[in-house]
């Protein structure tokens, strides 16, 4: 999966989002990968991340299978970090976003110093990615660029609805419902925050990242780009 | 994926959260209905939607006294109601839509959830890219546009004739039927995906010529491109070759994705070796 190079945005726009993640390469290291993979994600507990998942079964906001009435009126949006290490049962990708660029890199310290054998990268603005490994004092093996979208490039929405829907990179968001949370954020009948978690729910590997969404749909409230 | 009408009370929920926008509310039998021709298969609306078990004619009832008086309905807008939504078993040919756009139904070809493929994301062990070669990840369709395979395949005939290797552990080089001249299975022509990868790769010294002819088979494609380009690092970790063409050929590179080379291989020797032999 490309699933967060793609995500729309000049580098500037990044300085909140880095996604750091770890995979097991099919008949290379995916034997026994399973605890190393929750410790890589218990690992980022300490370091705030504004998510976590797994590409089998999510973020750490998830839909219910059986919602009672009573919920519309306190669904609860704190994310479930917990739920998301207990959850992995198998080799799978798995990622923590960061909103801070020192949590990133510190984190980045420290999954160096576990020694997991996991395949690591960090997607982000090249610069972000680059000061991550030079914090934790790693030369970079390999770089995958975004060169971002070309082709009918006008089917494509507004750039605040873009940002929104491309940090689900397998395209779980439209951008019918990043239109209308940003509309509703405009109209009053929703918060950011509240916005934000009806569209990380859709995200199926928790990469989304939460933090980011929240500052996009504050800026469109005020100003349609 | 169906909807059920027995249960469905066309609260419109469901047309909002389709990323192809196929669900639409009929205005025949009142009930969301799945445009099926534009459907991908994607189960964002199964998965992605909290599920009441409300009884049906109860919620139209309510509905119905709400919009008399002309009071605004406000419900979650992630949630279905009555839990409308039937997965059907999909046979083949359609069932190779869910493959390509429900991210949760991992490749048989390659092991991965979703669409694509390790890429460079896994470079550190697999050596998949050299020094001095190229990796091109090719997607077609993303973000929320869709693409039907006789498109794809205009690509693919391009490459092929151009006498680039496809990545052998990617999806959509499993479905072709002559690798050699990039022909995909003749079945699945007409079925229509959220998005797929087509990776290549070769020596730096070609990139520019990749570019270049992608760029030109896009003008003929009816959906969006989104181009990834994937490079081994020297030794200190710098990009020396990559980046200085793609900034010539007026790219800002904004952003990407690093590997940065803690993997180890770990797996039994002889199942490394199985692998390898797999790939050759």
């Amino acid at each position: 999966m490309t699933n967060t190079l793609h995500r729309f945005g000049d580098a500037e726009s990044f300085y909140d989002d880095y996604v750091v993640f770890a995979i097991p390469s099919r008949g290379k290291n995916d034997k026994g990968s399973v605890p190393k993979l929750k410790q890589f994600l218990e690992l980022a507990l300490p370091f705030n991340p504004v998510n976590l998942g797994d590409a089998i079964h999510g973020g750490a906001l998830r839909p219910s299978r059986n919602m009672k009435p009573t919920s519309h009126w306190k669904r609860d949006m704190t994310p479930d970090f917990r739920a998301v290490i207990d959850g992995i049962d198998a080799p799978t990708t798995v990622a923590a976003v960061f909103d801070k660029r020192v949590a990133a890199e510190d984190f980045v310290k420290t999954v160096k110093q576990a020694d997991l054998g996991l395949c690591i990268n960090v997607s982000t603005s090249i610069d972000g990615a680059e000061q991550c490994c030079h914090a934790a004092g790693i030369p970079r093996h390999s770089v995958g660029y975004s060169l971002g979208f070309e082709g009918k490039t006008e089917k494509l929405p507004n750039t605040q609805v873009l940002m929104l829907t491309t940090m689900c990179g397998h395209g779980m968001i439209s951008s019918s419902l990043a239109k209308k949370m940003i509309d509703w954020v405009k109209e009053g009948r929703r918060t950011p925050d509240q916005a934000v978690t009806y569209m990380a729910r859709f995200c199926s590997c928790g990469v989304y990242n939460p933090s980011r969404a929240k500052r996009i749909l504050e800026d469109a409230r005020s100003k349609m780009k | 994926m169906r909807i059920n009408p027995d249960k469905c009370v066309a609260c419109g929920n469901c047309t909002y959260v389709c990323p192809m926008g196929a669900i639409y509310i009929d205005p025949v039998i009142k009930r969301a209905t799945v445009d099926r021709n534009e459907c991908v298969e994607c189960y964002a609306c199964f998965n992605g939607l909290s599920q009441e078990h409300l009884n049906p004619t109860m919620v139209r009832t309510m509905r119905k006294v709400f919009q008399f008086f002309r009071l605004r309905f406000d419900p979650e807008p992630d949630v279905c109601p009555t839990a409308a939504f039937d997965p059907e078993e999909l046979e083949w040919p359609r069932v190779v839509r869910r493959a390509f756009s429900d991210p949760r139904v991992p490749h048989e070809s390659t092991g991965v959830q979703g669409r694509g493929t390790e890429e460079v994301k896994t470079n550190d062990v697999s050596g998949r890219v050299q020094l001095g070669e190229v990796g091109f990840t090719i997607e077609f369709g993303r973000p929320g546009v869709g693409v039907w395979f006789h498109e794809i395949q205009k690509m693919t005939w391009a490459l092929a004739k151009a006498g680039v290797a496809f990545e052998k552990k990617n999806p959509i080089t499993s479905l072709m039927t002559d690798v050699p001249t990039g022909t995909l299975r003749e079945d699945i022509m007409d079925e229509k995906i959220l998005s797929a990868i087509v990776e290549i790769k070769v020596p730096v010294a070609r990139t520019e010529e990749i570019i270049q002819l992608v760029r030109e088979v896009e003008k003929q494609i009816d959906t969006v491109v989104a181009l990834g380009v994937g490079t081994r690092c020297d030794a200190d970790g710098e990009d020396r070759l990559v980046a200085p063409i793609l900034e010539r050929l007026g790219y800002n590179l904004e952003r990407a994705k690093t590997n940065i080379g803690l993997g180890k291989i770990s797996n039994p020797v002889e199942e490394v070796r199985k692998q390898e032999t797999v790939l050759r």
